[in-house]
């Protein structure tokens, strides 16, 4: 694990990374509720992180939110005409609240 | 929550900086923000395509009705040219907010409170300072801002008379490229001894919010780490590289 997060941190494109809230419109619009607050468990390392502190990637097609920890992907989101697709097999669980 | 996208009256337009222009936006049926979070605003060409950005609200959530943002120019950016060259007041915005509730501060958290800004990272923790002073707080609070040179110096004025109150805010500058005679500030990039210094007066108990481009927040939530703050109490705000 510290070689992957060594690895994330000499990757050229970390620069390029930025924090949950960047998406945090976006998943309101799609769960419904503010879900940068939330907490969900990294599916790999098992670390809880909340969204908002997890290190998101959003210049390609879609949006890949890493675990702030060990630095796997928890979530993958895409737009699309038809919908928002959320690929969450990265993720053990997310918590969100009660509105 | 409201998550919908609603049109917002620009109201007022001023500038902060040669680069950096504040929007105050009418949002009649506005339910409120907390310090720290932002808005998505979204542009659509008469042909459909449509581009979103999510800018951080400037202001403090006591004036109701209404936010500020505060916009840094980017020479071929698709949405802050249009703000900049094209409204003025009496044009129409649509946004959608308020968003965030992770990056957020309200004198009701507590503190001591650690700001750390690099450019227009700023804006977000304006809205905190603006907050605190308006809610009469005296939680202690020091703002390292980062800026290239004096004349980029986002807030200036008003952060001069924040400082100035004596309720226990204090700002110090580092200007990293050019730096006035006479200029008593630090002259370099934030690192873990600037850091050392501006934390060492708020004592135990410190939360820290750092906004900026990613590589100056990187810095800063390493060392802080170094200087033994507990990682919950770090909130990081990457905006991505400079000038983008």
């Amino acid at each position: 694990m510290e070689d992957r997060i060594a690895m994330m941190h000499d990757d050229p494109a970390v620069d390029l990374t930025v924090d949950g809230s960047a998406v945090g419109g976006m998943l309101a619009a799609a769960f419904g509720v503010e879900m940068t607050a939330a907490p969900g468990q990294c599916a790999h390392c098992h670390t809880v992180s909340v969204v908002g502190a997890m290190r998101v990637y959003m210049r390609g097609p879609g949006v890949v939110l890493r675990c702030p920890a060990c630095a796997e992907v928890v979530l993958r989101i895409v737009q699309t005409p038809r919908g928002t697709m959320i690929d969450a097999r990265g993720a053990a669980y997310l918590v969100i609240e009660r509105g | 929550m409201s998550i919908d996208w609603q049109l917002a009256m620009v109201t007022a337009v001023r500038d902060e900086t040669p680069t950096v222009r504040s929007f105050t936006l009418g949002l009649p049926g506005w339910a409120g923000h907390r310090p720290g979070q932002h808005i998505d605003l979204r542009l659509t060409a008469a042909d459909g395509y449509s581009v979103e950005r999510s800018y951080s609200i400037a202001s403090e959530p006591e004036r109701a009705g209404e936010v500020d943002i505060t916009v840094e120019r980017i020479p071929g950016g698709e949405v802050s040219p249009f703000l900049h060259e094209v409204v003025v007041p009496g044009d129409r915005l649509e946004v959608r907010g308020p968003i965030g509730g992770y990056f957020v501060w309200e004198a009701g958290l507590g503190g001591p409170l650690l700001l750390i800004a690099g450019g227009s990272g700023v804006v977000p923790l304006m809205a905190m300072a603006r907050h605190r002073a308006r809610a009469g707080s005296r939680i202690p609070a020091r703002l390292l801002f980062s800026s290239r040179g004096p004349d980029e110096i986002i807030y200036r004025d008003e952060l001069d008379r924040l400082a100035a109150a004596g309720d226990g805010f204090a700002v110090a500058h580092t200007l990293t490229r050019q730096q006035p005679p006479g200029w008593t500030g630090y002259a370099r990039r934030v690192d873990e001894q600037m850091l050392a210094e501006v934390i060492e007066p708020l004592g135990a108990g410190v939360r820290a919010y750092a906004c900026g481009p990613t590589a100056l927040v990187e810095t800063v939530a390493n060392a802080l780490v170094r200087l033994g703050l507990p990682p919950d109490r770090i909130r990081t705000e990457r905006f991505g590289p400079t000038g983008t």
